[in-house]
């Protein structure tokens, strides 16, 4: 019975989303805002529709209803009650349901926020949301329906996918869904302007805020990714270059690129045929980032639905909308029309200057990722792209980035002084050369490049803290007034300046994890002890064991430091006969100088067992970076709520009625 | 001028989405690869841990084999490793291995734990013999006729039924065929 409700609100929901994907646009069409206006019910009706559904799978999977198809496929009674809850997104048709549950809610937040002073655009803005939410719903209900009955139902399912059996699964697809459906908001604001042929200040406010919220879960959806990577799957790896990590960084560098340019539409009224086209990319790679996992056409480990008939159905919704955005914004784009005048030597100067390197970085990526499909095609040649394709182009990319952060945002808009903005950032400067100096000798004779990258982070580190000093006047006023002039800075600003700041602190994890790391594989006997960075490991026994639907092998160690003992650490093999397949829990040991990170191998016939041991340096810095960067956009994000309301009433009524 | 300029990322996209709808046509796992009726690439594996002999493509002159990819970190083995050890069972072809980027010992310890379906193994650890036979992923199965030339690729695993209607037909026609001395 829950089931068939659930596909019924499902149904609904379809309907709904294409009452909120025409009205708005006939109703804009006639002036009238009362027709129009009809696209705010209708997105609410569809948040709760598509919510009850979403309810509907979840308590099938609560309750191990194996007469749903979806649950028999991906659930087991013996599964711990959590991952039975999380196995409603982790698989294919649920994933795609909490897409759509994602959208729709994003739909209902933009209705229930919109502001009376731009009617035309906000129902414009909810119509394409209606337009993309009923392609997806279709999606669902013609090729990958979660609620399909199996008859005779059995007794039991053929669980979950151990690997995905994390509290990092349970959290993180729906952080990254939240990043890229988020995108849908800023993409329909692109069309909204370029419909209306309005992109403005106004226009760059309303969005600002929808884009930091996007970019803030996606940054934290990839960060939980990595980590994920890193705790879960035992290579102590934490970013392969996969394309489904791809997937989900090329919107990360596409949004990041738009947060930069939509403040110059805002301050400076120009870029905005560039910023309308980052929008409408971030979401165009979002949704491709959807298709890559679903369909086969890049074989991956993460790939769990290969089906290629759901691929062309997801290509028509792509060419559909990529297609007809950009179609739109070739016929439109000549209309947005800028009358300031561009120095070079500015801020807007500085995030042109970013918004090359991101959009490169975010090109390169993207080549990586599908050149081996091109080639394919072309040259019927098989070959693969790896690593060291991303190391030689992305890095040196995000090296000039870093490079570049600090003076850049110290210069002011309109016209900067590169000079007196110089003079400021010498300590910076001899901070960052004095990195590069320590880190060598720390380091040495691991590559010179690391220690110049990390010369480059303390650059940057040190740039963004020069500059919040210059703007509190910390040694030239009081400290009393210099505390004053902290709270009194603008939110915006805050948040930039810890994003650029977290950002710095990543890039010194990920040299420390990928750089720095030492890696040692020994064949051990108990009591066998092997060196792992300051430290030393010992082997005391290994012991098998019974888990709720696995069987485990643990390995106990004991870390030494100077021959005495600081920590025990236990590491695990576990094999889930239900699927067959086995995991490794890695042993780890997180303190801010690095990681002592522990895997048990196969026991060998002569005895003993394969221990990987790994000292990751700096590893938790690449979290708590990542953490300083999301609070950052949540700061930015804030700016808005704060702002007084009257600034935004402007000519949008006016002009509304006319256009279309 | 600006029209164009406008208009490039449209051009762009209408080739990438070309390039997708040639890319979903061919399905990975049912791409004929390039490779098939070409001699097999010559290679000279090691043995992996635990085994005397190694797999060099000059072990298979003059006979009908088949070549499967595998890897102990792959799930995807696991679940196609019955079927193999079944045809190893009937003696209908021979079948050889290609340990893919293992590390040392973990091979060996796999097939210790799940059996050993493999007349002959050899230790692609730096995954250099696999990148020459095209492989995406792990499982991949290749059949090779007499005269040494690839004549068939399965991207994934081969269950009981591709066995039945696809390979086992194929192995026998090879057989019977022989040699032809070109």
């Amino acid at each position: 019975m829950i089931a068939e409700f659930g596909q019924f609100a499902l149904i609904l929901a379809m309907l709904a989303a294409l009452l909120q994907g025409t009205f708005p646009f006939a109703g804009v069409a006639r002036g009238d805002f009362a027709l129009a206006s009809i696209g705010r019910s209708a997105a609410l009706a569809q948040a709760t529709l598509v919510a009850l559904a979403f309810a509907c799978l979840t308590i099938a999977h609560a309750t191990s209803d194996f007469s749903v198809l979806n649950v028999v496929q991906n659930s087991h009674t013996a599964k711990p009650f959590i991952y039975k809850l999380s196995g409603v997104w982790g698989n294919h048709e649920g994933s795609m349901l909490l897409w759509i549950l994602i959208l729709a809610v994003y739909g209902a937040a933009v209705a229930i926020n919109a502001r009376d002073d731009a009617p035309a655009l906000t129902a414009q803005v909810l119509g394409v949301q209606g337009l993309v939410a009923f392609a997806f719903i279709a999606f669902i209900l013609f090729t990958s329906n979660p609620f399909e009955r199996i008859f005779p139902a059995p007794a039991d399912g053929a669980d979950l996918n151990p690997l995905l059996q994390d509290p990092g699964l349970a959290i993180h697809p729906p952080f990254l869904y939240l990043g890229y459906v988020g995108f849908s908001v800023t993409f329909a604001y692109a069309i909204a302007g370029l419909l209306q042929k309005r992109v403005d200040a106004d226009w760059a406010q309303a969005v600002r805020p929808w884009a930091l919220a996007a970019w803030v879960f996606l940054t934290i959806g990839i960060a939980l990714g990595s980590w994920w990577a890193y705790y879960e799957l035992g290579w102590g790896g934490f970013w392969a270059w996969d394309p489904v990590e791809n997937a989900s960084f090329m919107p990360w560098l596409a949004g990041t690129a738009f947060l930069h340019s939509v403040r110059v539409v805002e301050k400076r009224d120009a870029l905005k045929v560039w910023t309308v086209l980052l929008a409408i990319l971030a979401f165009s790679l979002s949704l491709i980032g959807t298709f890559l996992v679903r369909s086969g056409i890049l074989t991956s480990v993460h790939a769990f639905a290969v089906d290629p008939a759901r691929g062309v159905f997801i290509l028509a919704i792509l060419g559909v909308v990529i297609g007809g955005s950009l179609t739109l914004f070739a016929l439109r784009g000549a209309f947005l029309t800028t009358q300031s005048t561009f120095q070079p030597v500015s801020r807007e100067g500085a995030i042109l200057l970013n918004n090359v390197f991101l959009v490169t970085a975010c090109a390169t990526v993207f080549i990586g990722t599908f050149y081996p499909l091109f080639v394919d095609i072309v040259s019927s040649e098989r070959l693969s792209v790896g690593a060291p394709f991303f190391n030689a182009t992305f890095l040196p990319l995000m090296a000039a980035l870093l490079f570049v952060l600090a003076p850049g945002a110290a210069l002011a808009w309109k016209k900067g002084d590169i000079k007196s903005g110089l003079a400021q950032l010498f300590p910076a400067m001899a901070a960052g050369v004095a990195g590069a100096v320590i880190a060598l000798w720390l380091t040495w004779p691991k590559p010179v490049a690391a220690a110049l990258g990390a010369g480059l982070a303390v650059w940057a580190i040190a740039g963004t803290v020069t500059d919040i000093a210059r703007r509190t006047k910390v040694f030239s006023v009081p400290v009393r007034d210099s505390l004053t002039r902290l709270g009194g800075l603008p939110r915006s600003y805050v948040g930039m300046s810890l994003a650029h700041f977290g950002l710095a602190i990543v890039a010194l994890g990920v040299l420390g994890a990928g750089v720095w790391r030492t890696e040692t594989v020994r064949l051990m006997q108990i009591g066998d002890v092997v060196a792992v960075g300051a430290y030393e490991a010992r082997l005391t026994e290994v012991v098998h064991s019974e888990g709720p639907n696995y069987v485990t092998e643990v390995a106990q160690f004991e870390i030494l430091k100077g021959g005495r003992q600081v920590r025990e650490m236990s590491a695990e093999r576990r094999f889930y006969p239900v699927r067959g397949m086995q995991t490794t829990e890695a042993a780890i040991w997180t303190t801010l100088a690095g990681d002592v990170y522990l895997t048990l191998g196969e026991e060998s016939q002569v005895g003993g067992w394969a221990v990987r041991a790994f000292f990751n340096p700096l590893v938790i810095w690449m979290w708590i970076g990542s953490g300083i960067i999301a609070l950052g956009g949540v700061v930015a994000a804030g700016e808005r709520a704060f702002a007084p309301r009257g600034r935004r009433i402007s000519t949008a009524s006016t002009t509304a009625g006319a256009t279309v | 001028m600006k029209r164009i300029l406008l208009a490039l990322p449209l051009a762009a996209f209408v080739v990438l989405s070309a390039y997708f709808a040639i890319g979903l046509q061919r399905d990975p796992s049912k791409i004929p690869s390039v490779l098939i009726d070409k001699p097999l690439p010559q290679f000279d594996l090691p043995a992996i841990e635990g085994f005397e002999k190694g797999f060099s493509s000059g072990d298979l002159k003059g006979r009908v084999a088949l070549i499967n990819v595998f890897g102990s970190w792959c799930a995807s083995c696991v679940i196609e490793h019955p079927v193999l050890m079944e045809i190893a069972a009937s003696g209908d072809v021979l079948i050889a291995g290609l340990d893919w980027k293992d590390e040392k010992g973990a091979g060996s310890h796999w097939l210790q734990k799940y059996g050993n379906p493999y007349s002959l193994i050899g230790d692609d650890a730096d995954g250099r013999t696999a990148i020459d036979l095209g492989v995406t992923g792990a499982p991949e199965t290749f059949i090779v006729d007499k005269n040494g030339r690839i004549r068939y690729k399965q991207v994934g695993p081969i269950d009981r039924r591709i066995w039945r209607e696809e390979l086992r037909p194929l192995v026998e026609k090879l057989e019977r065929d022989g040699a032809d001395g070109d």
